[in-house]
């Protein structure tokens, strides 16, 4: 690890300007007032009007509530559903497992929302469009999250299990209390990874939800700034910091975490 | 019961709830749209019918889909490569003992946190004709204002552009995880043999980033098929489909045509895109392991 030359330096920070610009600039025109929004002015008065605006012209409490609910939801079925089945792959030799294990990876490449057309059909055969369960339910079986619970439970010495066994620990038991401990950092990076995918995702649960109720925030702050609606500038940039804040907030706050639950995520 | 038995069946109930729902919502619906692509779309008049490959036959003289292939094509060609680059020169920079260099980090990987909806709602802003600030910028140099999102030979690589931002901080991080595995000793030893540090990148640094080079590559390829949110917002595929990509194509007609028989048709064509790259992954990571 060497020092870079200045020209280095400055070109290092350079982009690292350019690329928080957008950001930046998101800022300047959330806090001015409309008639700053595109002039920058340094002694331009600051205000929270756009925000006030915002808030009052869309049920943005309620989106924040229907994607808290369901970024909750998913996570839930994905700990439970992939906890069991990584289990199973991990630990259990039965007949066919390599094969079925290879079929679970397929949902890597194919994530449910190239399959928008059919699972939509799926869906409404259930009665679940329209509904916070309905927007969760093809993400709760998730191939990267038993891949990767799978690779740490495998680390997992077996004498434990065996030792756990002797005191009359069952296979549940054995999971609760030897495995899932052991793989918290597993856990906390694949939370981490998935709250955050599912905060921003948009096209499933855009072709799922039409009401108020259910809409996730991402829905939400795309009909709130299509062109169609009118709204100025200043009030639609309000709207998008509002949206992305508490990611953002947790981001900046827990910046370490992040980028090592990302990175355990993928690399693995 | 015998331990086997017992071992065979605590595995796979275990299992069951999982491949109720990943068969459910992968494995059928990729089945159930091969089928549906092989009928007619039916109306109330005329029930759907089987037609064999004539769906098939429709994609080659369906210009829009000439062009929305192509787009995507395009696409990756115009993101992928440029943020990996990107990711790379980023990664090298951040490793080393740059002043703030927490900072310079936190700038590049924060775009990577945003939904790709709000990043379209603030770029919408630089690409708007006259007030938006690409614009205003041209203005200063007497530049013509240019309706950069409405123009067909613009409105991609303005699309692309705002996606090399998004993304480039996100592959940085694989790059700085694999920087910092590689051994000192190599390149100290390059340091005593005298070799410069073009040398030293272009002979020993990026040969020995290639895994993760493929790795973030074929990953990228992969969710640039996937990337369609910001059409939403920007573009709406247009101005005449010139920034229509393959998934959107797919939701225009599914859900605004109604067309399901031809929509099925089109995923088909995602798949196997799809299946291509990732059965290239697959040997890959094969690799990878063989290599531990």
């Amino acid at each position: 690890m060497s020092r870079p030359a200045p020209l280095e330096t400055a070109a290092a920070w350079l982009l690292a300007v350019l690329w928080m610009a957008p950001l930046l600039y998101a800022l300047w025109a959330a806090f001015h007032p409309p008639e700053f929004a595109v002039t920058f002015d340094p002694l331009a008065r600051l205000t929270l009007d756009n925000f006030a605006t915002a808030w009052e012209r869309a049920p943005f409490a309620r989106y924040f509530l229907n994607t808290f609910l369901l970024v909750s939801l998913i996570l839930l079925g994905q700990l439970v559903l992939c906890t069991l089945a990584a289990y199973a792959f991990a630990r259990f030799a039965f007949p066919g497992r390599e094969a079925v294990f290879l079929l679970v990876l397929v949902q890597l490449m194919i994530v449910p929302e190239v399959l928008i057309v059919k699972n939509y059909a799926t869906l409404s055969q259930l009665g679940l469009i329209d509904t916070i369960p309905g927007v969760a339910l093809p993400y709760m079986a998730s191939a990267f999250g038993i891949f990767l619970l799978r690779q740490a439970f495998k680390g997992v010495p077996v004498e434990l299990e065996d030792a756990a066994r002797v005191e009359g620990a069952g296979t549940l038991g054995i999971l609760w209390r030897v495995y899932m401990p052991l793989a918290r950092p597993t856990y906390l990076a694949y939370a981490l990874v998935s709250v955050s995918h599912h905060w921003n995702n948009f096209l499933w649960p855009l072709v799922v939800t039409n009401s108020t109720e259910t809409r996730p925030l991402t829905v939400g702050l795309a009909i709130f700034g299509a062109p169609e609606s009118g709204v100025d500038w200043s009030v639609i940039s309000a709207a998008t910091l509002l949206a992305v804040a508490p990611l953002v907030l947790a981001f900046l706050l827990f910046q370490k975490q992040f980028v090592q639950s990302f990175l355990r995520a993928g690399i693995k | 019961m015998t331990a086997h038995r017992r071992t065979l069946i605590h595995g796979w109930l275990l299992l069951l709830p999982a491949a109720v729902l990943l068969v459910g919502f992968t494995h059928y619906p990729a089945v159930a749209t091969f089928l549906d692509s092989l009928f007619s779309t039916g109306t109330v008049i005329r029930p759907s019918r089987f037609v064999g490959a004539g769906n098939y036959r429709l994609l080659l003289d369906d210009p829009v889909f000439a062009k929305v292939l192509l787009n995507t094509v395009l696409f990756a060609l115009g993101t992928v490569p440029a943020a990996i680059a990107l990711a790379l020169v980023m990664a090298l920079w951040v490793n080393r003992r740059l002043p703030a260099r927490g900072l310079v980090r936190l700038a590049y990987f924060t775009p990577t946190i945003l939904p790709m909806i709000a990043v379209a709602n603030i770029w919408l802003f630089f690409y708007t004709p006259g007030i938006g600030l690409l614009d205003q910028i041209g203005a200063r140099f007497g530049l013509p204002g240019h309706n950069w999102l409405g123009d067909t030979d613009t409105v991609l690589g303005c699309l692309m552009v705002m996606t090399v931002w998004k993304e480039a901080g996100f592959f940085m991080i694989f790059y700085l995880a694999a920087l910092q595995t590689l051994p000192p000793e190599l390149f100290e030893a390059a340091r005593l043999e005298g070799a410069g540090r073009w040398v030293v990148f272009r002979r020993l640094t990026f040969p020995l980033l290639m895994p993760t080079t493929l790795f973030v590559l074929i990953n990228a390829v992969l969710n640039s098929f996937k990337l369609v949110d910001h059409l939403f917002i920007l573009t709406k595929g247009g101005p005449d489909n010139a920034s229509n990509l393959l998934l959107y194509y797919i939701y225009e007609t599914a859900f605004s045509f109604f067309d399901t028989a031809y929509a099925a048709t089109l995923t088909m064509v995602l798949l196997a895109l799809l299946a291509v790259l990732g059965v290239g992954q697959f040997l890959l990571l094969d690799k990878r392991v063989h290599y531990r």
